[in-house]
């Protein structure tokens, strides 16, 4: 079926001359009641046929606005592309009519975006949505459409497609929406692909999968491809070329190669080096840009990454033009000829390593045989049991960070749910600090509510709208009776402000005034103001920028160092988890799969599950990531309604016997301190 | 080591004078609250502002146009219909605006702690509004009123504002359910219940002010509701009576009669309702953005 795909292809393609897109001086601005923000300034590239490019930033830096602008699916009302040109194929965009333009979608160029649980339309099958475009735009038959969306699907790796032509989004995992998404997208022959985060959704081994897949069909069906993405690691495999933006600019572009080597910006020097890294030995501290992306409807004039900048001169007053590089590339910096001689290279942080506790002391937290199942289904029809956490035990110590590491639906969250008592377990005993929460009396839970507090994952919804930042972070003061008056209460919070790093006049604002990572430190104050002595961290820096979010981790660990706080440290990011754990769980499908410390667990993993997850987590190293082999894991998550009888990664797991199908492998010490649920190892 | 205070310009802190901030914010939630304050002036002294007697029937002067001595006509007893409609709105004001008042508010409490609690309290509270929505208002406002006997204060009969209260209760209760079931799982709630609080402080300080919004529509649409649920009760002999000022009554009652001859006696009631329930939607709207620190900048 490829080939009649391929046949289609040549049968259209036009000279490889020129390339399929240019950009060119592209101006977008919106009105909004605070004046005009200017979301992209004077940005211009270029995309040959078959290309791979890569447009990486953070929010709010352009980037997805470039690709709206592009596909001209911007908000008619507030947005406008005040300058410009865009020229796709020999026609340029911004002067087609509003009937040509749709032809171009589709057609011309496709688009997916990041959300695949909420880009299907749920109540129409996955057939009628994958032939939907062909009906429109190549006015197939009913019979002809359905004939190609097999191929299509077929081709994206959808097992079985004549069967699930039929059936509905919600009967379709995250990663196979995603794939049915990128059908839909390949379905009328397009010369462009733009992703926009097209696998921030998704869990780090269908990460892998996916942009295998969508590298594939680039190469295959000579489809040029731009990826948007915050995330380094993603795109240093796949692009040809990438693209950094910030703040409304590009920073630098240039060769996939060049850039991740040799970058020739201060910006891209800090945003590798801000990322916690699995190839690389791990530092004491995070490396991380200070500061916040500026405000684009009150910019600076000169260059925008100054007043973030550790080599600012005078001259960064003045705006600085695209200068080309000795890489080939192009870098919006002054000192470029400086950074390219080496006489600038990005100083490294300073900080004591975190030293792992004495073994030897009472644990804080001891969580024994704990299993919390969830029924589904009503009274009347009897449904099934979901087995979200099962018999998982494990010890904190005093002053100590442990990893909880697993993909979604692993049951890592629920864990930590348990633990704060705000689901009730299904067996299993947890006791903190000489408490059982089983049964513990009213008085008792209240001591240990003090004790153990939570920072959660989203900064946006993790804070009441209606509460200024002093109500939020004062409440428990005032509830706990923790300080005797106002005044002394307002100077507590003002502490409280000033230790996770804000300034006290923030206690007036609302959680709406504050960026994501100063949302995120409120998240922390408010925690510490009960003064804890362990923290659950709900993934608690995943939903933020890298560069803020290296500064929320190394606010974590100083104030553990400070106040001897404990943390639980639950992520998906296992390279974010080595940086700040001292032992390392690693979860599967409710149960625990390996537990050790940090560097025995990642230099020597045991479990073939805590292998195929280290082999799917990608490494901004473009080397590194050309010359591995292709990725070990296959599969998805099986249903949580029929589990996989004997282990449960028995499906995924390139190791699997009849063995594994039948027995369920027991959590045992294979080496000191290092445990392992598996017959195999 | 300290960590860089990002720099962001101070927000503006909100002013001293609401009254001036609000508007200035809410022109229109401004005019609405002139309004409605006309009204409750006019309800409170409805002896100095009315021209004539609200009870003085004139028989030289039955159903006269509007003139200058009856700025509004007069109805079918020669009552004069402006000086009716300034006493009137003492009744609509006291029995429609407490009633819904007091109804959507219960009903809020209800519809938010069955959210918050869940589970069997959730059922039972539910089940008990499907029975209350399954009685007509009126109905129901019947067999509260014959149930509880009369008991006036201050010339008001307290239990007709409970006979319309109970049945806005559960239509409110079920409004503010439905948002408070999408705030109940909020990150925001569970730091709460993670810091110990009470269910009490929960339900009243971290979820109630984020179901405002419903809350302050369903009690602005009930008010106009409750005016005329009161008319028919009044119809039916059970509210205020013949021959007391209300704007339901005058709308209701024999104007009907006479509506081809006399269009005014239920034009200019008809508009004072209207206007009525226009402001006070207005000004619950204005409040609601006011209230919400997300819309100020």
């Amino acid at each position: 079926m490829v080939e009649s795909v391929l046949k289609a292809k040549t049968r259209n393609a036009a000279p490889d001359t020129e390339p399929l897109l240019v950009v060119d001086n592209l101006h977008t601005q919106f009105n909004t009641s605070r004046g005009i923000v200017r979301a992209v300034e004077g940005v211009s590239f270029t995309v040959k046929r078959g290309e791979v490019l890569a447009i990486v930033g953070e929010s709010g830096s352009g980037k997805s606005v470039t690709a709206l602008s592009i596909m001209r699916l911007l908000p008619r009302q507030s947005a406008r592309i005040s300058e410009g040109r865009i020229i796709f194929d020999g026609r340029s965009l911004l002067d087609l009519s509003d009937e040509q333009m749709r032809e171009i979608r589709g057609r011309g160029i496709a688009m997916i975006f990041q959300e695949p649980m909420t880009s299907l339309n749920p109540i129409l099958t996955i057939g009628l949505q994958i032939t939907e475009p062909l009906k429109i735009h190549l006015g197939m038959s009913d019979e002809q459409a359905r004939a190609r969306a097999v191929e299509l699907m077929g081709l994206v790796g959808i097992p079985d497609p004549e069967g699930r032509l039929d059936q509905y989004p919600h009967q379709f995992s995250g990663g196979m929406r995603q794939r049915v998404m990128i059908a839909i997208g390949l379905a009328c022959n397009p010369k462009l692909i733009i992703a926009d985060e097209p696998t921030t959704a998704l869990d780090v081994t269908i990460q892998a999968q996916i942009l295998e897949l969508m590298k594939d069909l680039s190469r295959k069906l000579n489809i040029a491809l731009i990826i948007i993405t915050h995330n380094l690691g993603v795109v240093a495999r796949y692009a040809d070329r990438v693209i950094v933006m910030y703040a409304a600019r590009v920073a630098e572009q240039g060769s996939a190669d060049a850039v991740f080597h040799k970058p020739r910006h201060p910006y891209s020097m800090g945003l590798l080096r801000s990322v916690p890294r699995l190839d690389r030995p791990r530092g004491a501290k995070l490396e991380t840009i200070e500061g916040l992306p500026p405000n684009l409807a009150l910019a600076p004039p000169g260059c925008r990454f100054a007043p973030r900048c550790p080599y600012k001169i005078a001259m960064c007053e003045q705006e600085p033009p695209l200068f080309p590089t000795d890489t080939g590339g192009f870098s919006r910096c002054h000192r470029h000829a400086e950074i390219a001689a080496g006489k600038i290279t990005w100083a490294a942080a300073e900080g004591k390593a975190v030293n792992t506790v004495a073994t030897s002391v009472e644990p804080l937290l001891s969580v024994r045989n704990l299993s919390k199942h969830f029924s589904v289904g009503g009274r009347l029809h009897k449904g099934g049991v979901v087995r979200a956490v099962e018999d998982v035990s494990f010890d904190i110590l005093p002053g100590e960070t442990l990893g909880l590491v697993g993909e979604s639906g692993c049951g890592k969250t629920t864990v930590g749910r348990l633990i704060l008592h705000l689901e009730k377990p299904t067996s299993g005993s947890i006791r903190l600090a000489g408490i059982d929460l089983a049964n513990a009396t009213a008085a008792d839970l209240k001591t240990m509510r003090r004790k153990v507090q939570v920072i959660f994952q989203d900064p946006y919804s993790s804070l009441n709208p209606r509460m200024t930042v002093g109500q939020i972070i004062g409440e428990p003061l005032h509830v706990y009776d923790i300080v005797p008056d106002r005044t002394k209460a307002t100077a507590r919070i003002a502490e409280l402000l000033e230790q996770v790093g804000l300034r006290r006049e923030m206690a007036e604002r609302y959680p709406h005034q504050l960026s994501g990572g100063q949302r995120q430190r409120v998240g922390i104050a408010r925690a510490l103001a009960m003064e804890p002595s362990f923290i659950v961290c709900d993934e608690a820096v995943s939903a933020l920028d890298v560069s803020i979010q290296g500064q929320i981790i190394n606010l974590l660990e100083e104030l553990q160092r400070k106040y001897g706080l404990a943390y639980l440290f639950i992520a998906h990011d296992l390279a974010v988890v080595r940086h700040i754990s001292m032992r390392v769980v690693v979860m599967y499908f409710g149960r625990i799969m390996e537990v050790a410390d940090r560097d025995t667990l990642y230099r020597e993993p045991l479990h073939p599950y805590t292998k195929v997850l280290l082999d799917a987590a990608p490494v901004p190293d473009p080397t590194i990531e050309k010359g591995r082999e292709p990725r070990l894991i296959k599969g998805e998550l099986p249903s949580h309604l029929a589990p996989p009888a004997g282990c449960v990664f028995n499906t995924r797991c390139p190791m699997a016997t009849q063995e594994c199908r039948e027995v369920v492998p027991p959590l045992e010490q294979k080496k000191s301190g290092h445990y392992a649920a598996c017959i195999k190892v | 080591m300290t960590i860089a205070a990002p720099a962001v310009p101070t927000p503006r802190i909100r002013e001293p004078n609401w009254f001036l901030d609000f508007c200035r914010q809410q022109p229109l939630g401004a005019v609405s609250f002139v309004i409605i304050c006309c009204m409750m002036f006019a309800g409170i002294f409805s002896r100095l502002v009315a021209p004539y007697d609200p009870l003085d029937i004139d028989f030289a002067s039955i159903l006269g146009a509007p003139s200058w001595e009856h700025p509004c006509g007069t109805d079918a007893y020669g009552r004069d219909i402006c000086s009716r409609l300034i006493f009137g709105s003492r009744t609509a004001l006291v029995i429609g605006f407490t009633s819904s008042f007091i109804g959507s508010t219960l009903g809020a409490v209800l519809g938010v702690a069955s959210a918050y609690f869940g589970g069997r309290i959730d059922n039972w509270i539910q089940r008990f509004m499907d029975i209350l929505l399954a009685f007509p208002l009126i109905v129901l406002a019947l067999v509260v009123v014959a149930a509880l006997r009369k008991f006036v204060i201050g010339g008001v009969d307290v239990n007709l504002i409970f006979a319309i209260a109970i049945p806005i209760l559960p239509r409110v209760a079920r409004v503010v359910r439905a948002a408070a079931l999408s705030v109940r799982v909020m990150p925001y709630v569970d730091a709460a219940r993670a810091a110990g609080y009470s269910d009490t402080r929960i339900i009243f300080r971290h979820m109630a002010p984020n179901v405002v919004a419903p809350y302050l529509i369903m009690l602005t649409a009930f008010i106009a509701q409750a005016i005329l649920a009161e008319a028919s009760l009044s119809f039916l002999g059970l509210g205020v009576t013949e021959p007391t000022a209300a704007w339901g009554l005058m709308l209701s009652g024999n104007a009907a009669d006479f509506y081809r001859e006399a269009p005014w006696m239920i034009l200019f009631p008809g508009a004072a309702i209207s206007l009525a329930v226009f402001a006070f939607n207005l000004f619950g709207d204005s409040l609601r953005d006011y209230l919400d620190p997300r819309f100020r900048m």
